[in-house]
């Protein structure tokens, strides 16, 4: 052997003795889990500068563009007239909950890193509550996504949006709108723990992507073919995006706050389901 | 409580199988502490067995027990003990060095002034302190993996698992792990690693066991493993050294010398070694598989 190790000396050895514990480390608790990896994902966030650009840049574009592309085309009032304050006013919710859907699959591809790598192995050896390291991501995708929310509605504000509702009324209107991202984001959660890899993860969640469009959120489901009101109407997104339009302009919603309401506590459900029976299986090998 | 009289590992009759796969074949093992290897090639079920060991994933049959606690039933009081090192790096390149420690240390309990002073101390004693504040995603292969094993130490654990701690890493890093397994293990901290590498498990480790489908084919030191597989020879090498015959020998001095006395008659012109077969060779005669080398360590990396 032309390789051997140096034995080390006693004194070496007496050195570097780390602190050996004798009885067994108590590990984290659920609540210091939860903030540890809150910190550690908000971190990973705020430290991909580009992500986090695009995070808020793309809804405001997206925002702009049906605004000023669209919004002097298409008459949301059914009243014949045609104007972009008047359309901003209509596309704000989905908007937010569109761009939701982009940040959230930002969900997917770090679950699925963390599940691929060696990471998820090592802390399931550790005495503590492993799931709340998906915990962890969806906090920080909330923060991430609520941020986006934040800088839209400010440039919506810039830009001529003028409304009469009630301060309760807004928190209603967000409130709606971020039950949704939290269901997006644990939902492209869960995908990025079942999915094979980061590319995949984010390939299942694409077409929950397409929701909001096929619903109420960019045009009244009344102008679409027949055969696509029965889906627009009865897919979650439409009634979370006309509770939200309702308050959001000073209205009084109907049925639809439940309505998306129970929608999102059945996606949650499942989620949290899938979760439970799947996270304990999955080891990366 | 303390772990020196305590064995290190007790496993009977374990399997593990994947459906109709079986991984491992009713194990039988008693360790005491110290630093032991798994040696064994691609697929023979080495990952399968540190997982289980460590928590990881559950047995099909059989019992297995790691400081005296039983790895299923008594998890969460064992994982508090011991720490593993897998073959991917589980270190988070979005976080400097020190962030990564200081994570793992809360996770497994510790406050974080005493979590910040473990690390200070490991961070120094595995060279990283000039680099504890930059990004790990910035960090060499060889710096990464001793990142990973630092912060696997933070919490002061009574064993360590390696998985194939120096597959990828060039010479110089590999040496340096070495040293600093070593150091770890005469400080008391009982290690148990799998490697391909004869050479790394005669360096380590006190025994080695050599699995091979599913099931442990030999355990021993290197020297009972050398003994086992036999084989010694007599070689008769001609002037200008090459082998000219070799002969079977039983290996003890009366064997061999009745044997050299036979020879010096007949041909006293060659001369004469007594070998013993190297570790390549029992890795061979005990697997059925080639000796992987350090040339194609690249190539090998998972199973």
């Amino acid at each position: 052997m032309s390789n051997t190790a140096t034995r080390p000396t006693t004194e070496q050895a007496a050195r570097s003795a780390a602190p050996r514990s004798n009885e067994p480390m108590s590990g984290a608790n659920f609540l210091t889990g939860l903030i540890v990896f809150s910190i550690r994902s908000l971190k990973h966030s705020f430290r991909d500068a580009e992500s986090l650009l695009m995070a808020v840049i793309l809804p405001v574009m997206l925002m702009l563009i049906f605004t000023y592309v669209m919004g002097g085309a298409m008459d949301v009032t059914g009243d014949g007239s045609t104007s972009s304050a008047q359309y901003l006013s209509y596309v704000l919710p989905a908007i937010v909950v569109t761009a939701a859907g982009f940040g959230a699959s930002y969900t997917a591809v770090v679950v699925s890193n963390d599940m691929t790598t060696g990471f998820m192995n090592r802390l399931r050896t550790m005495p503590f509550p492993s799931v709340t390291v998906l915990l962890g991501h969806t906090v920080s995708s909330m923060v991430r996504n609520l941020l986006a929310t934040a800088v839209v509605f400010a440039v919506a504000l810039a830009v001529g949006f003028r409304t009469d509702a009630s301060a309760a009324q807004l928190a209603g209107s967000v409130g709606l709108v971020a039950l949704w991202i939290l269901v997006i984001t644990v939902v492209f959660a869960v995908l990025g723990m079942v999915a094979g890899s980061a590319e995949s993860a984010s390939g299942y969640g694409f077409m929950l992507l397409f929701l909001p469009y096929v619903s109420s959120g960019f045009a009244p489901v009344e102008s679409m073919p027949n055969w696509l009101q029965g889906f627009a109407q009865h897919q979650p997104m439409t009634p979370i995006i006309d509770a939200s339009r309702a308050l959001l302009n000073g209205e009084t919603p109907g049925n639809e706050w439940w309505i998306g309401i129970l929608w999102c506590a059945g996606f949650v459900a499942l989620a949290v389901w899938m979760a439970a029976v799947l996270f304990p299986k999955k080891v990366a090998r | 409580m303390s772990y020196t009289d305590t064995p290190l590992v007790e496993i009977a009759g374990l399997s593990k199988s994947y459906g109709k796969h079986h991984v491992l074949k009713d194990l039988n093992l008693t360790l005491p502490p110290g630093i032991h290897a798994l040696l064994g090639p691609n697929g023979a079920g080495k990952t399968t067995l540190v997982n289980i060991l460590s928590t990881l994933i559950p047995y099909s049959a059989g019992q297995a027990r790691v400081l005296g606690l039983d790895v299923q039933r008594d998890r969460k009081q064992l994982q508090g003990l011991i720490s593993l090192t897998g073959q991917y790096a589980a270190v988070d390149g979005a976080l400097s060095g020190m962030e990564n420690m200081l994570m793992m240390g809360q996770l497994f309990g510790l406050t974080r002034r005493d979590a910040k002073r473990r690390a200070d101390d490991l961070l120094e004693r595995f060279e990283l302190t000039k680099a504890a504040g930059k990004r790990a995603a910035t960090y060499s292969g060889g710096m990464r993996r001793k990142l990973d094993i630092a912060a696997s130490l933070i919490a002061g654990p009574q064993l360590i698992f390696l998985d194939e701690p120096t597959t990828g890493l060039d010479t110089r890093s590999r040496q340096a792990l070495w040293d600093e397994i070593n150091t770890l293990a005469a400080a008391g901290t009982s290690i148990f690693l799998t490697t391909q590498y004869l050479e790394e498990a005669d360096v380590l480790a006190e025994r080695i066991m050599v699995l091979n489908g599913g099931g442990i084919v030999a355990d021993g030191t290197a020297a009972q493993l050398k003994q086992r597989v036999g084989g010694s020879t007599i070689q008769l090498h001609d002037d200008a050294g090459h082998i000219i015959e070799t002969l079977p020998t039983h290996g003890d001095a009366a064997d061999v010398a009745h044997q050299l006395a036979a020879i010096s008659e007949q041909r006293p012109e060659v001369s004469v070694t007594v070998r013993k077969p190297t570790m390549d060779e029992v890795f061979l005669e005990l697997t059925g598989a080639p000796v992987p080398t350090n040339s194609n360590k690249k190539e090998a990396t998972s199973e």
